[in-house]
């Protein structure tokens, strides 16, 4: 089952938007990887890292983020993990709320990633240029 | 112009030093327009620098550009640490195993930087970002390279252009970054990465 990571400027949006989207899909693993180390707003590297690297499976992971430095972080984090797992690691374009609820439900029902990022594609908010 | 890697690292000491001196000024440009962090970010990425590079011998610029570009990427919320992170990675490639630079690697830096930037923020001249501290600076300091001035007299007209292009930013609306969920209320302030941008390339000048 494909997995889910969670990334926002704000720990706290972060883990709200978790515990939604288990509430609708339970056996999702989902991680939630918000704010800085220390803390503060914004995103973290090592944070988003980590949190790949905890629901990672062969099935792959789907990556929702709120706005701007958090792609941009995501994108650096991907960068750096080894060929094998970026290859099965993919950014989505969706609003966090709603997309995170979507996508949950995608994953719970077994689509792989190809499938969801095509179901969902009609939710992209023109997040990514 | 020939710099050492000593040198350079003197020069990535005295820009922390001078962004510190200038963190309240930067922080409440970002915040007429912004999440007012950028200051404080840009302050604790380049002191992270400044540890990072403390034992470093100088022997390879690549690598002490590289170092620069990880501690701001690991260190600088906000857009600015991976937009100046990349910047300073990719502009580490361009050097890389070398002792010693001149005018022409440093454009060569420059250029790379830029190109990492535009790559890593999808952005381009005319949003209201440090690009447009950065881009007219690079096509002014290839110019005077061209026409053989020296490399002083290239670095201030360069620096020059950065200074105008923070300028032009007040002009016009944010199309880019928080700034730009304000629209058309951000006319009128300047940028604040555009502002940091132009007092890196200030410092490369008074030190050179």
């Amino acid at each position: 089952m494909v997995s889910m990571v969670i990334v926002s400027h704000s720990q706290k949006i972060a883990e709200g938007v978790m515990e939604l989207a288990k509430q609708m899909a339970p056996e999702v693993s989902i991680e939630a990887a918000g704010g800085t180390c220390d803390g503060r707003l914004g995103t973290d590297i090592e944070k988003i890292i980590s949190a790949i690297e905890k629901v990672y499976s062969d099935d792959g992971v789907l990556i929702l983020f709120d706005l701007g430095s958090a792609f941009m972080n995501t994108e650096i984090a991907l960068e750096m993990l080894p060929e094998e797992m970026r290859a099965k690691v993919e950014i989505i374009d969706l609003p966090l709320v709603e997309g995170a609820i979507s996508a949950s439900v995608e994953c719970t029902v077994g689509r792989n990633l190809k499938e969801i990022k095509d179901n969902l594609k009609n939710m992209a908010m023109g997040k990514i240029m | 112009m020939s710099i050492n890697g000593k040198k350079v690292i003197e020069i990535l000491n005295k820009i922390a030093d001078v962004i510190d001196n200038n963190k309240a000024f930067l922080s409440e440009l970002d915040a007429a327009i912004g999440d007012g962090d950028h200051g404080i970010n840009m302050s604790k990425g380049l002191f992270a620098v400044r540890e990072k590079l403390r034992d470093n011998e100088g022997k390879n610029i690549g690598d002490i550009l590289k170092i620069t570009g990880m501690a701001l990427v690991s260190n600088v919320g906000g857009a600015s640490g991976p937009l100046y992170g990349t910047a300073f990675m990719k502009a580490a490639m361009a050097v890389n195993g070398k002792e010693e630079i001149d005018i022409k690697d440093f454009k060569n830096i420059l250029e790379e930087a830029l190109k990492g930037i535009k790559m890593r923020g999808k952005g381009q001249a005319g949003e209201k970002t440090m690009i447009d501290a950065l881009e007219p600076a690079l096509n002014v300091l290839s110019k005077a390279i061209e026409e053989g001035l020296s490399s002083k007299e290239c670095l201030y007209k360069a620096k020059e252009a950065a200074r105008e292009g923070v300028e032009y930013t007040k002009t016009i609306a944010a199309t880019k970054g928080r700034a730009s969920y304000l629209g058309e209320r951000s006319i009128g302030h300047q940028d604040p990465g555009a502002t940091s941008s132009y007092l890196i390339l200030d410092t490369i000048y008074k030190e050179i």
